[in-house]
């Protein structure tokens, strides 16, 4: 996903947490973020910046905490699993970067190492979540 | 939590209707239908989009000969004017090879287009739809509120007997129905209508099979000349009227 487009949801969903438990003030945000995405990680937290300078009430001390997930891959059709940092290094800059955007496209550019298939499952380190929002009522 | 789902609703809030072409199974038209219903809608000066949603077979772009473009990153990504179109899909990604993904993924892909894409202000947003009732359809229900199906059917029993489904399950969840097309009409076949109307649905009006059609694809000013335009433009005109997005030129 594109980073700007991350850290709007990211930004919008806790926006929404804290209305829905009547928080008064966010201190903390956590973000496990899939190594799939290939998120851009200063582009990331410079969108972040500029989302959150006008929500200042709700924001202006909050931490954002981010874990990141290394990506893994299983075939379905010979249980082969592999990380998905093996595969990345095989493919050219334009394939990564459509996976960047898209990341299911992975199955249109990754095939699994033993019998190359395309017929696989990201088992870990798909997406991006918001694991916690911490703050004051 | 998805952070993706808290944001579509943003991204979709400057477009007025958002009308998803649907059919209860593939080769009936749809695409077709997407495209030169979003073809039509841009030449009478509507602000219009067009979503390409059939992951697996995507083929709104070679019915409108588009090549060579690519979308803009800006906080996002903002789909190309093409014949005053904003379209999206797949292919930008995918090119030419194929898509090989399984409904979770279809619908992780679907979230995702529908999180990044930038429409900006569209009196129309037109989605061409996968064939059937599966994920596509009940994701495009759950993430587009108020979304409307417009149903393509032919006048084929196979295809009837799917659209019947699909309309009931869309009555089910409360989605709006425009109506119903029937597309590829001759007179070897019964007129699907009453079947239609049997459903408590609109019918629209039929479209003729246009033996010229095939020859149009690729050429937007051909197809929109064409007859297969002049037959589905008498078919949505008074939908598009009634729905206050004003004449279908």
């Amino acid at each position: 996903m594109h980073e700007w487009a991350l850290a709007e949801g990211v930004v919008a969903t806790a926006i929404k947490v804290a209305q829905r438990e009547g928080l008064r003030e966010i201190t903390e945000i956590r973000v496990k973020i899939g190594e799939l995405q290939q998120t851009d990680m200063e582009i990331f937290e410079f969108a972040l910046k500029e989302i959150v300078r006008p929500q200042t009430a709700l924001l202006k001390r909050a931490k954002f905490v981010f874990e990141h997930e290394p990506a893994m891959l299983k075939c379905r059709v010979c249980a082969a699993e592999w990380p998905f940092k093996q595969s990345l290094q095989e493919l050219d800059e334009g394939e990564s970067e459509s996976i960047h955007f898209l990341p299911e496209t992975a199955h249109v550019y990754v095939r699994c190492p033993s019998c190359h298939s395309p017929d696989f499952e990201v088992t870990k380190g798909r997406g991006v979540w918001l694991e916690s929002i911490t703050g004051e009522r | 939590m998805d952070p993706r789902l808290g944001i579509i609703e943003e991204r979709l809030k400057d477009v007025k209707r958002v009308i998803a072409v649907a059919g209860g199974k593939g080769g009936i038209g749809k695409s077709s239908v997407a495209a030169t219903f979003a073809l039509m809608l841009a030449r009478a000066g509507h602000r219009v989009g067009l979503l390409d949603l059939d992951i697996c077979g995507p083929s709104s772009h070679v019915i409108l000969g588009i090549s060579g473009v690519a979308p803009m990153e800006d906080k996002g990504i903002v789909p190309p004017l093409v014949h005053g179109i904003r379209f999206m899909s797949i292919i930008y990604y995918a090119g030419d090879n194929p898509s090989p993904m399984r409904g979770e993924d279809i619908s992780n892909l679907i979230i995702e287009l529908l999180t990044i894409t930038r429409w900006g202000p569209l009196d129309f947003l037109i989605i061409d739809m996968p064939p059937g009732i599966g994920d596509p359809t009940l994701d495009i229900i759950r993430f587009m509120k108020g979304v409307e199906f417009l149903i393509i059917t032919t006048p084929s029993k196979v295809a009837l007997e799917t659209v019947k489904k699909l309309v009931k399950m869309l009555i089910e969840l409360g989605s709006p129905i425009i109506g119903v097309v029937e597309n590829m009409k001759t007179d070897a076949l019964p007129a699907a209508q009453g079947s239609i109307e049997a459903l408590h649905v609109p019918f629209l009006g039929t479209i003729a099979f246009d033996e010229e059609l095939e020859q149009a694809v690729g050429d937007v000013d051909r197809l929109a000349k064409g007859r297969f335009a002049a037959d589905l433009r008498g078919a949505l005109a008074s939908v598009i009227t009634a729905g206050g997005g004003g004449q279908l030129v």
